[in-house]
């Protein structure tokens, strides 16, 4: 019994170079007497124009992670060790977004790192009509455009994403929940930045248009050639849109590679238990299991692989040693941490 | 609602939208005036509940003065100035009503013969000066304070600040007014005791006399401002605190737009709106509002009118004040909902 796994679009992987190279980061929130890690040693790399899914519970450190690469974290959260660097489309020598202070950073948000929040009626101002908050960020990063061209170009970025160009005078609450969604994705898109990070940005509107902002997001992403980090708990969903996937478990990526690879033959237990906790959107129903347990307490997470609690193939050694996030299966850029992956060699992954 | 209409119908929708905001002004409108015929009306009746009557209270003021029985005569004279008690009530308020219509409040007892709207005239302009004034620079400096205390929530600038407003709100107006009367008016003698201006100048617009009314209201305002503040102070801190938390805020800072632009037009822009409505419903209470400081300093205002229309139970000037009031509360109501419709555009269709 295999599970249908081939992908309905099979969007180009870009061969090109990378965009993002995220190294060990690492970050904690420094309540109480001891620091708790919402994300340890986390490292990716993002091409150019490629979307990477990120999968993973509620507190599996998803929203800490999308704050950490956007350097929009507030206190009492830290980065407190690894590096995000981010290659210019100019070739120029990448820069350690870690490490710039506000005043430099300001240069590089939203021209060259957008994000797309979960809720759009929270995330417009609700007293500013929707133009003017195209109109300032697009003003704000290029100090020759006119109020005038700027509202116009408000019009065109709206009419990418079905946006009647005389919404533009419109406030925030006259649109309907997906038309807001989509005009902050259209937002995102203002300044052409190479990398959007977008933070579940369909779990407040309905299925349908969930589908028609993701189609739009592929699109958009074809013809504009952004890369995008997609940040949801709905690993299904992942694999309509994402080119990779990455499955996060409490602070720590647990298992990356390619969507195919990671729904058709997931090496992690918490992996497969994450896929078959949802029913797919594409393949004959099959049984649903949920996983037993829940995420560990992150004030004092278990010793070992922090999904022994909870795993149902563990074994010895699974409370003592934390696994390695190494190379698994037979598809180039699969890894998984996973001390089952270590010792079975290639007999990991299906075994239902 | 509007959305609907609009997508189906771009054109019409827009040509919808317009008599929709002035269909809202005119039903707030309607309300006003219901309202102000019921004050008015109250107005009416309150005065005439109580025991007496202004042609008894003058009658009796004279007959103190000469020590000597009034004659029916002069008893009649007398209410025809001040009405007659005993006629027809609906004929009284018809009375009353007319004379609202033209303005007439009636004339003083205490300062008899002269006419109600004169002696308001005369207090009203320093009332509004002084009251208005200070509320609105009470407004502007607690709400600026506290929008940067807000915003930088927990810095050393909102941990000295914000205890500190609280503490001296705390602290009772007339006691505050007293204390500074006697340190800086009678102990330090840089501020005259009483009086709202120089008896010795003219009045009129000479340098003169415009720097002997600001060196006079200069501690009143004073007081006012620093009793005022803090309350415009912490409301706009706390309504900032939660603000900055807002997506909407965070987008806009992800936006790369610049720290001021940020805390003004996202923050700052969307907590002011609370503390909005209260400043203009405080400017409704500023005919009212500074009877003590008026008491307190002597200030020749409205507030001082009324205090000794009701040392002397001089009802038409009482009465008149209680309109004036009344008015004055009703228009900052006004004020309130239609620059609160403009400030707020999610008002307009909710209606």
């Amino acid at each position: 019994m295999t599970v249908h796994a081939e992908k309905p679009l099979q969007p180009m992987i870009p061969a090109g170079q990378a965009v993002l190279d995220v190294r060990g980061l690492t970050v904690e929130y420094a309540t109480g007497a001891e620091p708790v890690r919402a994300c340890t040693d986390i490292s990716f790399t993002l091409r150019r124009g490629e979307i990477l899914g990120v999968a993973g519970e509620s507190g599996s450190g998803k929203s800490t992670l999308i704050t950490a690469l956007t350097r929009l974290q507030r206190p009492p959260a830290v980065t407190t060790g690894g590096e995000i660097l981010f290659h210019g489309r100019d070739g120029a020598k990448p820069v350690d977004l870690v490490t710039l202070d506000g005043r430099q950073l300001r240069r590089y948000r939203w021209t060259a790192l957008s994000i797309v929040l979960q809720s759009a009626m929270d995330a417009l101002n609700p007293v500013m009509r929707i133009g003017a908050q195209f109109a300032d960020v697009l003003r704000a990063h290029d100090r020759t455009l006119g109020k005038r061209a700027a509202w116009a170009r408000a019009e065109e970025l709206l009419a990418l994403v079905g946006i009647s160009a005389d919404r533009v005078r419109d406030y925030p609450h006259q649109l309907s929940g997906g038309m807001r969604q989509r005009a902050a994705i259209a937002l995102a898109l203002a300044c052409r930045p190479e990398l959007v990070v977008m933070d579940e940005p369909t779990t407040a509107v309905d299925v349908v248009m969930q589908r028609q902002i993701l189609a739009q997001v592929l699109r958009l992403r074809r013809e504009l050639g952004f890369a995008v980090v997609f940040v949801t708990h709905d690993l299904s969903l992942l694999l309509e849109l994402a080119d990779r996937i990455a499955v996060m478990y409490a602070g720590r990526i647990v298992e990356v590679g390619e969507a195919a690879a990671i729904y058709g033959a997931p090496k992690h237990p918490y992996t497969q238990g994450l896929r078959d906790s949802f029913p797919p959107l594409h393949a004959p129903l099959r049984d649903l299991h949920g996983i037993p347990g829940t995420p560990p307490d992150l004030r004092r997470p278990p010793a070992g692989c922090p999904f022994h609690p909870r795993c149902a193939r563990r074994t010895d050694g699974c409370d003592e040693r934390l696994p390695l996030l190494l190379p698994v299966g037979r598809d180039a850029g699969h890894e998984a941490a996973c001390l089952l992956n270590e010792t079975d060699g290639d007999h990991g992954g299906e075994t239902r | 609602m509007t959305a609907i209409a609009a997508s189906a119908a771009p054109a019409a929708g827009r040509r919808l939208r317009i008599p929709r905001r002035w269909g809202f002004l005119l039903r707030r409108l309607g309300f006003y005036l219901a309202a102000t015929w019921s004050a008015i009306t109250l107005n009416f009746f309150l005065p005439r509940m109580m025991p007496g009557d202004p042609s008894a209270a003058i009658v009796e003021k004279l007959q103190a003065v000469s020590g000597q029985q009034m004659s029916p005569s002069a008893m009649e004279s007398v209410q025809k100035v001040f009405g007659n008690p005993h006629a027809n009530i609906f004929r009284q308020y018809v009375d009353y009503l007319v004379q609202l219509a033209h303005f007439d409040l009636g004339i003083s007892i205490s300062n008899y013969p002269t006419p109600v709207t004169s002696l308001l005239r005369q207090g009203l302009p320093w009332t509004m000066l002084l009251v208005g004034v200070t509320t609105v620079i009470a407004f502007v400096l607690g709400t600026g304070i506290g929008a940067m205390a807000g915003w930088k929530a927990g810095s050393r600038f909102d941990a000295i600040v914000s205890p500190l407003t609280t503490f001296v709100s705390a602290v009772p107006y007339f006691w505050m007014a007293l204390v500074g009367l006697w340190f800086f008016a009678f102990q330090l003698d840089w501020f005259p005791l009483s009086g709202g201006y120089d008896a010795d100048l003219s009045i009129g617009f000479s340098p003169s006399f415009v720097l002997s009314v600001l060196h006079y209201g200069a501690l009143p305002a004073a007081t006012i401002v620093f009793s005022a503040f803090g309350g415009w102070l912490l409301g706009m801190r706390n309504m900032t605190v939660t603000t900055v938390r807002e997506d909407y805020v965070l987008l806009a800072q992800a936006k790369g737009l610049s720290g001021r632009r940020v805390m003004l037009r996202y923050a700052a822009r969307n907590a002011v709106l609370p503390n909005f409505t209260g400043f203009t419903l405080a400017l409704g209470h500023v005919v009212g509002g500074a009877l003590l400081t008026e008491v307190v300093f002597n200030y020749p205002g409205i507030g001082y009118l009324l205090y000794t229309s009701l040392q002397q139970r001089d009802y038409p000037v009482m009465q008149g004040v209680f309109f004036l009031i009344t008015l004055t509360v009703l228009l900052a109501n006004l004020l309130a909902d239609s620059v609160y419709v403009l400030l707020d555009p999610r008002i307009r269709e909710g209606g």
